[in-house]
């Protein structure tokens, strides 16, 4: 099985939310590392996870699959999922997959962030 | 970032245009239909997953990706009729789709049901394919090769809820989930045949991502495309009458 070229790190950065920074491809391969960082940015009681895809490098169709498994994931515990740092190229991609529509995309961490707390 | 990347991915579009139609396929349930994916449907999400290994075949995945794309519609079961772009298998082009439907398969006859999904994603070794609002499901298709432990596999897998309460109930209830089933792993075999594997186990993995109803999605039965093709069928006798 290749190995995953992924890296995420998670990060406390309100009593209710927790930012994943992910670094490298996501792809097929990424799904157990990103479960495993969800599952630890839940494990303080988050109610919002924000994903960091400032340093992605490459996502394909199979990773645009697990975001929608982890956006359920999410859902299914109550909590929303917001996105932040990508380029313009894979705002098209969520545009294009419609995952714009309930992945909340912002340009900033402080802009991400501001909108958990406000509950959006 | 690479830039073959803009070609990979289609650029998004709000609805479905049709600039060329292939011969033999019907613009039907496709021109103005936006294009959805599993966010958008009604029944419970499934990924599921059909793979083969070629075992013992000296070929690359792209190797097999490419006479798979060239292929695509010589793969499919009988009674299932792919048309693929003129211009072969690429992103942002739509492959339309003519195939037979049966509430109860075996006791009634089929329902021709016609549409067209749009490639997404398209690489060497991968294309990923969305459906429009009235497909029977709502979400992706991708169909990978990849080499694991020295050999290449085939594989498709998809991401995809019933677009409506009248699809999930067949899916459920009308034999709707085995016949699509049974479709994939057709397709499987059938590309793996090509290269001379005959007898090789089809993996098959299910996995409900979602097991609840989205009934914010129910009026999506008004974009069914099996009703609306159904209500076509005088209109196709009546061309096929004036062809003669």
């Amino acid at each position: 099985m290749p190995q995953s070229q992924v890296k995420m790190d998670v990060r406390k950065v309100t009593p209710q939310a927790s930012v994943i920074d992910i670094e490298g491809d996501v792809t097929a391969f990424s799904e157990n590392v990103l479960m495993d960082a969800y599952t630890d940015a839940s494990s303080d009681g988050a109610n919002s996870i924000i994903l960091n895809f400032s340093n992605l490098d490459y996502m394909n169709s199979s990773g645009i699959g697990l975001l929608v498994t982890l956006l359920i994931r999410a859902q299914r515990q109550g909590q929303s999922l917001l996105a932040y740092g990508l380029s313009d190229h894979y705002r098209q991609i969520f545009e294009l997959t419609r995952l714009n529509e309930a992945i909340s995309c912002y340009a900033g961490e402080a802009d991400a962030v501001a909108a958990a707390s406000n509950g959006r | 970032m690479d830039e073959r990347q803009d070609e990979i991915w289609a650029k998004p579009v709000a609805r479905m245009t049709v600039s060329e139609l292939p011969v033999g396929a019907t613009n039907l349930n496709v021109e103005g239909r936006q294009p959805v994916s599993p966010l958008q449907g009604f029944g419970a999400l499934w990924q599921k997953t059909y793979r083969l290994r070629l075992r013992g075949e000296d070929v690359t995945p792209a190797q097999v990706m490419a006479v798979w794309k060239e292929k695509f519609p010589q793969f499919q079961p009988k009674g299932n009729r792919f048309y693929p772009p003129v211009g072969g298998v690429r992103s942002g082009e739509i492959i339309f789709i003519e195939s037979t439907v049966s509430a109860w398969p075996g006791r009634l006859p089929g329902i021709p049901i016609s549409s067209g999904v749009r490639v997404i994603y398209n690489d060497d070794e991968c294309f990923t394919i969305m459906t429009p609002q009235g497909f029977p499901e709502s979400g992706w298709n991708s169909f990978s090769t990849f080499e694991e432990d020295g050999e290449t596999w085939v594989q498709v897998q998809s991401m995809a809820r019933a677009a409506d309460p009248i699809y999930e109930f067949g899916f459920r209830f009308m034999g709707g989930a085995r016949f699509q089933e049974e479709t994939w792993q057709h397709v499987v075999k059938a590309v793996a045949a090509h290269f001379g594997v005959h007898d090789e186990p089809v993996q098959v993995i299910r996995s409900c991502i979602d097991p609840g109803f989205q009934w914010r999605e129910i009026r999506n039965v008004w974009q069914n495309a099996m009703i609306r093709s159904m209500f076509y069928m005088p209109v196709r006798l009546v061309r096929k009458v004036l062809r003669r």
